[in-house]
């Protein structure tokens, strides 16, 4: 079973003359430990995708399901609780509390799903030990730079288990060496079972998922997946 | 590439047997350029011609290759000097989508969505292979993998814009009845992908 399923949605904005089709029967089924770019130009229907995704919007036509369960047949109460433990979102800035360490930042999800605060920060400790963020534990954001700040964000993003993450353009404000380190952060995420979906105008950052599917005027125009041997690319032995 | 001037560097450290330099070579592009052996000694001949080597032979009776001062002079005439570009590469990709515009039954807009993907897979392979090298510390060859991302994402950004300009231009001729096409069936996407 897929962990999202997004079959034939269309979300429209406005009527009559107002009328704006943002996405238009457009279909993606993401798989566990899949990393899925999406990428188009501004107005393609990109974030509209994402949000239909995390449940922060309804499709006006079609269904998305998570886990196999479809979002538009939950009740305000369990909705809630499968996108807190379920997806993890990460955006472009502002994703960390300037106020918590970065250790209290990845331990709140925690606390807030009733961990104890203890248990909370020792299961925040390791899992930033694991993405090589142990050191700057208990920095305050201001004091991280971009780059850990958005490899925090992630590691905050995927804590208790979350099976679905979800980026939007969250390399924007970074240089190219430090959008690598967070790109590799989410790749190693589908290792562990995870599935990503990215958002991204950057065709760099889009070459580090299985799948990049191209949108525009809300519609799929196109989808790249690697070669699965090295017959593209030889290196000369 | 300038296999004549990255021998002279290699026999700047001190001198050196052909098949040495062969070898040397190779290890210092990460077996990008593999070289063949004759290759490695025609250029070896056309230096010595040129004063910028010397031969000699080792105690084994081997030929031994020495670099001579013009030879120095030369190796740091090729660092203090840019590379040049080439002024008009040869570019079959401009060429096809200025004749596909030329042409009534080909979609200038599917040529560039097929490049598009095509060039999106080419970007996914070189990444994977850039995760193995940094793995792997092999600093050349993840230098080498660096440039053909960044010309991919070049040609990447052209297609945007090359598709950005067709649209306007289709725009200026009048071709307004239709906005955005939406009552229009689209054609089916473009995919492609091993298996």
């Amino acid at each position: 079973m897929p962990i999202l399923e997004i079959d034939r949605a269309g979300r429209v904005f406005g009527s009559g003359e107002a009328r704006v089709v943002a996405l238009d029967d457009v279909s993606l089924c993401v798989e566990r430990g899949e990393f899925v770019a999406i990428m188009g130009p501004s107005g393609s229907g990109k974030s509209t995708l994402l949000h239909l995704a995390g449940g922060l919007d309804r499709p006006t036509s079609g269904r998305v399901l998570l886990n196999g369960r479809d979002l538009a047949g939950m009740s305000a109460a369990d909705l809630s609780l499968a996108l807190r433990r379920e997806i993890g979102f990460v955006f472009q800035g502002l994703n960390l509390l300037p106020t918590l360490s970065a250790a209290e930042n990845v331990a709140l999800p925690l606390e807030l799903d009733g961990a104890r605060p203890r248990a909370a920060m020792s299961a925040a400790r390791s899992l930033l030990d694991s993405v090589g963020l142990g050191a700057v534990a208990d920095r305050f954001p201001g004091r991280l730079s971009g780059g850990e700040q958005q490899r925090v964000a992630i590691a905050r993003a995927v804590t208790g288990g979350r099976t679905l993450l979800l980026a939007d353009e969250p390399t924007g404000a970074l240089d190219t060496v430090s959008g690598e380190a967070v790109m590799g952060l989410l790749r190693q995420q589908c290792t562990t079972g995870c599935a990503v979906v990215l958002i991204t105008h950057d065709m760099r950052h889009a070459a580090w998922a299985d799948r990049v599917v191209f949108l525009r005027d809300g519609r799929v125009t196109g989808e790249a997946a690697p070669p699965a041997g090295p017959e593209f690319l030889l290196r000369p032995a | 590439m300038s296999v004549r001037h990255s021998l002279l560097v290699l026999l700047d450290a001190g001198p050196m047997h052909g098949y040495g330099l062969k070898t040397e070579f190779e290890t210092a592009t990460g077996d990008v350029w593999p070289l063949n052996v004759g290759q490695v000694y025609t250029t070896l001949a056309r230096l010595e011609r040129d004063g910028l080597v010397s031969t000699g032979t080792d105690a084994d009776g081997q030929k031994i290759y020495a670099i001579t001062e013009a030879g120095r002079g030369e190796v740091r005439r090729w660092f203090e000097t840019p590379v040049a570009r080439e002024v008009v590469p040869r570019q079959e990709l401009a060429i096809k989508l200025v004749f596909a515009m030329r042409s009534a039954a080909v979609d200038v807009a599917d040529v560039v969505q097929r490049q598009r993907v095509a060039t999106m897979r080419s970007l996914q392979e070189v990444t994977r292979l850039k995760a193995d090298a940094e793995a792997d510390g092999d600093l050349a060859w993840l230098l080498m993998l660096d440039a053909l991302v960044f010309q991919a994402e070049a040609e990447a950004r052209w297609l945007d814009l090359c598709e950005a300009r067709l649209a306007r231009r289709s725009r200026g001729r009048g071709d307004r009845g239709t906005p955005p096409s939406r009552a229009a069936k689209p054609p089916l996407p473009i995919t492609e992908r091993s298996s």
